[in-house]
């Protein structure tokens, strides 16, 4: 009964994560793009868990999870880094 | 069986937050708007669902690692979606604000 709810639970949230795709592609500025992008990243995270439920190696996708979470922050950090300068880019 | 109730509460109310913070993203007018729809609910559904898990999960190694990427998400996303809005600012972007046209509550004038 589980197997089968993570089952669906994983299609109904890959569907949440294209919802953002649309303010990457047609944001106006660049800072829209990436918070778009960033959101993506972060319900990532949640799809990459119940995979993990999904396939039982559990053990396994908990790690690429804490991975995954460390190098989208890290991505996030450094573009806003990068462009905190100079004017608003179209 | 009360613990896969309870694990399936949290992880289809996280779900639920995770919806509202997308549909926050595409629906407000603003950038500082839509990081703040997508800051605060994001966090919050992904801390709703990686709880649910820990619930299912019991008391192991595999939930200690669950506890560190709850408090991770629950650290580094407001940190995040920060440093993206104080780069919007210090580069430029202004708010929206609705325009006062005089009639009703005035127009929406967010491109």
């Amino acid at each position: 009964m589980m197997d089968t709810f993570f089952l669906y639970y994983t299609v109904v949230l890959t569907v949440i994560i294209f919802i953002p795709l649309y303010r990457v592609i047609k944001g106006p500025t660049i800072f829209d793009r990436l918070l778009g992008a960033g959101a993506i990243g972060t319900k990532t995270m949640v799809l990459i868990l119940t995979i993990g439920v999904v396939y039982k190696r559990f053990d396994m996708f908990v790690d690429i999870t804490l991975a995954y979470a460390v190098l989208n922050f890290i991505g996030i950090i450094a573009i806003a880094k990068f462009l905190g300068t100079g004017k608003a880019k179209e | 069986m009360i613990t896969n109730i309870l694990a399936i509460t949290a992880v289809v109310s996280g779900a639920f937050f995770l919806i509202v913070g997308s549909i926050g993203l595409i629906r407000l007018p603003d950038f500082y708007s839509r990081n703040h729809a997508t800051g605060k609910s994001d966090t919050l559904g992904i801390m709703l669902v990686i709880f649910g898990l820990i619930l299912l999960e019991g008391f192991s190694l595999n939930s200690a690692k669950l506890f560190f990427a709850f408090i991770f998400v629950f650290l580094t996303n407001p940190t995040g979606t920060h440093a993206l809005t104080n780069a919007a600012l210090n580069s430029g972007l202004k708010p929206w604000f609705r325009k006062n046209t005089g009639k009703g509550d005035g127009a929406c004038t967010g491109k």
